[in-house]
């Protein structure tokens, strides 16, 4: 009976190396102390053949600094309770342990095997990203991994990120030929680490055929790269301009159409943003669960704020300064000077945060150099949904008959049975409330805070004054041709040079054309 | 207005005003009165009665004086172009800080040696690593080409400028808004480290003037009697153009400008003028300025700092000259009192100021001074009287 017992272990033991052997107590030992290069070539080794799952666990324990080092042996800490790393059996912590310390360096290195490990999940998705990860720093050591890895990949996209790796490092091969063969492979990928990686090897490169075709692989990648900047140079102005869109289209209503100068039209969006933060706070307060859906009761929360703010400075101030603009221009700064102070004393001068919902934040990666975020998309979607309501309330609704009118011809209008006084009110609040809109859309691209309004309302200007008074389809090609413009040229100039190269192209084409881009014809033009 | 006295005697003849004194008997009296109090009375108090007496001038207070009487030149000038011509300016703010600056540059070459980098470079430019002085900080070396230069850089903007916007009739609140758009680019331009002006700090540290030590009590009174007889000698010049046929055709541009130009005058010599006028001023003005205040930098562009030059001439009332002088007296004299007080009251404060003036007082305290003593038996209309923001071309601009 004892002689059979006595067979079964030495059996297990035999059998240990095979199913759980990659661990070995000495492997473990040589991963937790020593000098750093023979501690990461130690891991190098145990992830090369065959890593098994107690390796993984070692390694993430060593990344969470759990590791210890007693009496000549690795073990694994957590809670005061010691475990073995290769048969996972508890210990009494020996008094002498020592806790493994890593540098950056090793610290790097262990997180490169645990994506190495990655390799193998289960995963698509974890394995794609850790070919990602590999592809930084990849070395010769990594080969056998990358080639065992890839033997058994079934997904196409992994395969070719894994050919990826193999060739990036085939790139430094003795043979010509096998560095030719890199060169093809990687020239198929147009992201800017493989540029980099190609830049180096033309560097060092000395035989002719492998340059020209470096060459040639170089201008490939270059030419698609320049297409993914070039597309985000037109994306980040697209961006710049639904927002400057979303700004002058309160404008638009209350300049172009009342010929009301606002100067507070800034701080009704900055109004609108903060009840955009208020909306946040109660839902994370009371419906923590529909988190993400806060936006969409902000919008109109926003919306009803910055108007309802709107009617009562028409009713209260800019009413009875109908007809002398300038004095317009100073009472409403002076509001906008009360409207900020109210919102330091309320909310403090400090910014205050407002988060994107989940479905907002990241982006879709449209070239390997150009990400589009998804914030800045939905915006460019509101934007061009805000100007067809617009559009849609000027053009087709009763109110919108009576605004134009009331802007045609005030005692027609009147002696039509017309309450022009109301109109005003109604016309006023809604461009403020679209003013709440933009700061809505602003609160999620940018920092919310006492000063929001003014870094926009000197461009919005403009772009009213660009587009022509009175015309909405002037505002909206003025707002995006100057956030194109000012996009493009701040590639080409800087920011600062870019804005003063603006104002000068505006006064020049004021030159041109005095009345915008879209002149009024007619009786009405005569301003 | 009828401003052709020769050819068509078919015309009965405008009886034309009678040329004026510049000032009345009593106007001469009070303008006397005043440049005795600058140049004897404050140096006298400040100086020489000693500190512990009731009737002693502080030092304090005579910076903040002179800090004020700077501002009330940029309130007159702001006035010339706004009430007496119509065309409001958001950007004086601009022209001010140019005169401030050339003045500053000035300054820091006087510094020598002495920076903290011993270098004769100013220091910002030896901690950004630059071994020579930019081509537009050659001539800060010399002081009389300071002098020229601080009229004739804000000038020669405001021709530039101006001439592109009154050509093409930019007008009313565009002409306001582009203004604004201007000082606000400036002001970008002028935080940048690589166009030379300091950055962010702009300049500091200023020790002397003309070889004096600049902190002496002496010399900050020189500075104060200097300012206030700018102040004054800007006040006659004003008073001067606008009671002269130049200033009136001014005052028909800003009650009717197409009329004048059916009458025959081309609006854009008069507008340009006074426009070009007016910025000197400011220049002169910001010039005056940093040597008092020991400090410029570019946040004298901002936007705010520009249309609160308007405020004070609105506060003390457009179309009168002494109005915008005492409004800017007035408004900084509140803002220095309640900034110690309760400073986050100010902006309250100047907000409500910006409101009510606009809405219950549309000629200033000038204005409300005249009905009272109208109201008081006294109904003999004073030069200006006129003034209004509700003129007809006011009106014409605006529902288009």
């Amino acid at each position: 009976m004892t002689g059979y017992l006595r067979t079964l272990a030495l059996l297990a033991c035999l059998a240990l190396p095979c199913l759980a052997h990659a661990l070995t107590p000495e492997a473990a030992l040589a991963m937790a102390r020593g000098e750093g290069s023979s501690r990461i070539a130690a891991m190098q080794a145990a992830i090369a053949d065959d890593p098994d799952e107690r390796t993984a666990a070692f390694l993430r324990a060593l990344a969470a600094n759990e590791v210890a080092v007693a009496d000549g042996r690795a073990l694994i800490v957590r809670n005061g309770q010691a475990q073995d790393p290769v048969s996972g059996e508890t210990l009494p912590l020996p008094a002498s342990a020592e806790g493994v310390m890593n540098n950056n360096r090793m610290r790097g290195a262990i997180n490169a095997a645990l994506a190495a490990l990655d390799l193998f999940a289960a995963d698509a998705g974890k394995r794609l990203q850790a070919a990602h990860a590999m592809r930084q720093g990849a070395s010769a050591e990594r080969l056998p991994l990358v080639d065992k890895a890839l033997a058994q990949e079934t997904d196409a996209r992994v395969k070719q990120a894994l050919e990826q790796i193999r060739a990036s490092v085939h790139l430094n091969a003795e043979l010509p030929a096998e560095r030719l063969a890199a060169i093809a492979t990687l020239a198929g990928d147009a992201s800017p680490a493989t540029r980099l990686l190609l830049g180096e090897r033309m560097a060092a490169e000395t035989d002719d055929q492998v340059r020209s075709e470096l060459q040639r692989a170089l201008r490939k990648i270059d030419d698609r790269l320049a297409w993914g900047e070039r597309l985000g140079v037109v994306f980040t102005g697209a961006s710049l301009g639904s927002i400057l869109l979303l700004v002058a289209l309160g404008l638009a209503i209350t300049y172009g159409l009342m010929g009301v100068i606002n100067m507070a039209h800034g701080e009704l969006m900055m109004i609108g943003a903060y009840a955009t933060y208020l909306v946040q706070g109660v839902f994370r307060q009371y419906f923590p669960g529909a988190f993400d859906a806060y936006l969409l009761a902000a919008v109109p929360a926003a919306f009803l704020a910055s108007a309802l703010v709107g009617a009562i400075l028409e009713r209260s101030v800019i009413r009875f300064l109908y007809g002398r603009p300038l004095e317009t221009l100073l009472a409403t700064w002076g509001i906008s000077l009360i409207l900020m102070q109210l919102v330091r004393t309320v909310f403090g001068a400090q910014n205050v945060a407002v988060e994107n919902p989940s479905w907002m934040s990241g982006g879709w990666q449209a070239l390997p150099n150009l990400t589009l975020p998804y914030n800045r998309i939905v915006i460019i979607g509101f934007a061009f949904a805000v100007l067809a309501l617009v559009a849609w309330i000027i053009s087709r609704t009763r109110m919108g008959l009576f605004v134009r009118g009331v802007t045609q011809n005030r005692p027609i209008a009147s002696c039509m049975g017309v309450n022009t006084a109301r109109v005003d009110t109604m016309a006023f609040a809604l461009g403020s409330g679209i003013a709440g809109l933009a700061g809505c859309a602003l609160s999620q691209v940018g920092n919310v805070g006492p000063d929001l309004g003014q870094s926009y309302i000197v461009d919005s200007f403009m772009v009213v004054v660009l587009g022509g008074v009175g015309q909405l389809a002037g505002t909206v090609y003025a707002a995006l041709g100057l956030g194109v413009l000012n996009k493009f040229l701040e590639g080409w100039t800087g920011a600062v040079l870019a804005k003063i190269a603006v104002l000068v192209f505006i006064i020049a084409f004021i030159q041109k054309r005095p009345q915008g881009l879209f002149a009024m014809k007619g009786r009405s033009a005569e301003a | 207005m009828q401003a052709t006295t020769s050819s068509t005697p078919a015309v009965p003849a405008v009886q034309l005003p009678g040329r004026r004194p510049l000032l009345t008997r009593k106007g001469w009296g009070a303008f006397c009165a005043a440049l005795l109090a600058v140049c004897a009375l404050a140096p006298v108090l400040n100086l020489w009665v000693p500190p512990d007496s009731a009737f002693h001038l502080s030092d304090y207070a005579v910076a903040l004086l002179g800090k004020i009487m700077c501002y009330a030149i940029c309130a007159l000038a702001m006035d010339l172009i706004w009430g007496y011509t119509g065309i409001l300016s958001l950007g004086h703010g601009l022209f001010f800080a140019l005169g401030g600056y050339v003045m500053g540059m000035y300054l820091m070459r006087q510094i020598g040696t002495e920076g903290n980098y011993g270098s004769d470079l100013p220091d910002f430019m030896v901690f950004l690593d630059w071994k020579e002085l930019p081509w537009h900080w050659m001539l800060s070396d010399s002081f009389a080409a300071t002098l020229i230069l601080i009229v004739a850089v804000p000038g020669l903007l405001a021709f530039v400028f101006g001439w592109f916007a009154f050509r093409s009739r930019i007008k009313g609140v565009y002409f306001a808004i582009i203004t604004q758009a201007l000082t606000y680019a400036a002001m970008l331009l002028f935080f940048r480290n690589e166009t030379g002006f300091g950055g962010n700090n702009g300049f500091t540290d200023f020790k002397r003037i003309l070889g004096q030590p600049l902190a002496t009590q002496e010399m900050r009174m020189l500075l104060f009697v200097l300012t206030g007889c700018t102040l004054l000698g800007f006040f006659l010049l004003a008073r001067w153009l606008v009671r002269s046929k130049f200033g009136r055709v001014l005052q028909a541009i800003r009650d009717a400008e197409s009329r004048v130009m059916f009458s025959g005058y081309s609006p854009l010599p008069y507008k340009l003028t006074i426009w070009v006028i007016s910025a000197m001023m400011c220049g002169v003005a910001g010039a005056l300025y940093v040597p008092q205040v020991g400090i410029i930098n570019p946040g004298e562009m901002s936007p705010a700092a520009s249309i609160e030059i308007a405020v004070w001439a609105a506060v003390g009332g457009r179309g009168t000259l002494i109005g915008p002088i005492a409004g800017a007296f007035l408004v900084n004299g509140a803002k220095s009192w309640l900034t110690v007080v309760a400073p986050e009251f100010w902006l309250y404060f100047l907000g409500a100021l910006f409101i009510a003036v606009t809405l219950f007082l549309p000629q200033g305290i000038a204005g409300l001074a005249r009905k009272l003593r109208r109201s008081g038996g006294d109904a003999r209309p004073l030069a200006g009287a006129q003034a209004e923001g509700r003129s007809p071309a006011a009106k014409e601009e605006t529902r288009a």
